[in-house]
Parts: C-alpha cells; structure tokens; sequence
C-alpha cells in the first residue's frame, strides 16, 4: 500500500546479487530513502535495508552482520524511544554508498534526547539492566556516530568506512580459515 | 527467522535449546514467557542453549539479564550454552561475558549447578 517506499525497496533489490566480491571494492553507489510508519516491522525493513547495503558494498559477513545490527538498534530508537510507536509518526530512514563509506540515517519525531546523558551500560552498577545497551553496540559496529536534534525528533547518522583492498574491521576477530 | 524453543529436563536442570532469532519482536517475547513462566513455576536451574541462536540484538540480551536476574532471586541460576560466536562477541561487548557462566559442553554445565 505504502507504494514509494516499496518501491524504493524494489529498485534496492533489483541489483545482482552475487557473493561479495575480494577482500573490499565499492563500486556500487547509489541512495535509497524511506518513510516508514512507527512499527516493528519497520525496524526489520531498515534492518534489511542496511544489510543490502552492506551487501551491495561487498562487505563480509561479520562486517554485513555489524552494520545490520547497528541500524536495526537505531531504528529500534526511532520506534520505540523516539516515535513511541505511535501510528501518526514515522521514521525516515537514509541508505548510501558514497564509494567512501555507507551512510545510513535515521531520524524520528519523538521528543529528542542527549546521548551524553544516557547511563553507561559498562559499569557495574548497571550490568544486570534489563535495557541500554542498543547506543553500545551501534558504536561498537560502525566507525562514527553522530546525533542531531530535531524539531521535533533526534537524527542519527551512522557511518560505516569503506576499507581499502585488504583492509579490515576494528572490531572482529579474523573468521577461522576461509582459504580460498 | 522466529524464535523456537524445546524444553528439556536433565536431572534438576531445565535445558531450553534456542533455535532463531532473540530481537524485540522476533522471540524476546517468547524467551520471556518461557524463562519467567519456568521460573514462576518453581523452577531454579536454566541452561540456555545458544548454539543455534543467529542472531541476537539488545532487547535480546536484555531478557537474558532478566531471565538471570529473576532466577537469581528465586535463588537459582540461569547459565548459557555454547553461544554461536557473533552472540558471544555481543556478550563480550556488553561485558554480560562477566554476569553469565558461559559453558561450552553441556555435559559439565549441567553438573556446575548447585544442588
């Protein structure tokens, strides 16, 4: 029912998929933008979104695996911090390649809120949360994070570095013996 | 893909295998009626088998703090199985790698409850 963003989706997934590529190229460029409702199935199409991208850009499977779970825990924010999964707002939602790195964008109509004020889900204290972890992991997996604040709502821009041949992620260890 | 879960019962320990997805609204849901709802009924000893979770997001590490946390207050344990590697790098970056006892082989987790 929603036509442009399905149909956004489409021309994302129109592309040839194949195996990525060696170690890292970048070739396909391109942007896909959505406006999606205040749902948790929302949260799975940005999810799918960012792994297409991540895909497309032949990123591996553990750095695939990082960038998904990253936009799924921002759009999780947008939802259901943010939007408070309410039906009269949305979320928008940004994908790029710009050849460099991937982009991606979230931005809801919430009432906004400042990282910097968050609890620190490392320390000892707040170990045994039940929640707080999602702004964790999204710095854990990408390699700069930036917040905006709205009017109304909070922006998020996630960016992923498109390594060099040979380059690798920060974060996870080398996958055991792919020789090939 | 959803969350399933099989129940098993070695000695007085409650092995649930995990098979999916534990993200808010792909089996965190289901991962909390099933520990609460073990753990309401009086039972104690939870080994949760991991080893064929796929993926899993903060809401999913939060209801295994919260299936930890509840068990402990009914004082009992919750333990975790063979976690797939990228849920055990989570664990580690959210240091619960430190909360949990992580055991590779169930034979030895179950026999590390205490009686």
């Amino acid at each position: 029912m929603n036509g442009a963003p399905r149909g956004a989706t489409e021309r994302m997934k129109k592309k040839p998929v194949s195996e990525p590529q060696e170690p890292v190229s970048h070739p396909q460029a391109g942007r896909l933008s959505l406006r999606l409702s205040s749902t948790l199935e929302s949260v799975a199409e940005v999810e799918a979104a960012a792994q297409e991208l991540a895909f497309a850009a032949g990123l591996d499977e553990d750095e695939r695996f990082g960038v998904a779970l990253a936009a799924r825990e921002a759009a999780v924010n947008a939802v259901v911090h943010g939007n408070q999964l309410d039906p009269a707002r949305q979320i928008a939602a940004g994908f790029e390649n710009t050849g460099a790195a991937l982009l991606i964008t979230l931005a809801d109509q919430g009432k906004g809120f400042n990282p910097d004020l968050l609890p620190d889900p490392l320390a000892a204290e707040n170990l045994l949360r039940g929640s707080g972890r999602g702004i964790l992991l999204i710095r854990f997996f990408m390699d700069e994070v930036h917040f905006r604040q709205l009017q109304p709502g909070t922006g998020l821009t996630l960016v992923k570095r498109l390594a060099p041949a040979g380059g690798k992620h920060k974060a996870l260890p080398p996958r055991a013996s792919s020789a090939g | 893909m959803a969350l399933t879960i099989a129940f098993r019962e070695v000695g007085d320990v409650t092995v649930l295998d995990l098979n999916g997805r534990i993200t808010l609204g792909e089996g965190s849901v289901q991962l909390r009626e099933a520990t609460h709802g073990l753990i309401g009924k009086g039972g104690r000893n939870i080994l949760l088998n991991l080893e064929q979770v796929n993926h899993i997001d903060s809401s999913g590490l939060g209801e295994l703090v919260s299936a930890y946390t509840a068990a402990r207050n009914q004082h009992g344990e919750v333990k975790l199985l063979n976690p797939a590697r990228k849920v055990h790098e989570l664990l580690q970056v959210t240091k619960l790698s430190t909360v949990f006892d992580i055991r590779d082989e169930e034979v030895s987790a179950i026999a590390s409850f205490s009686r």
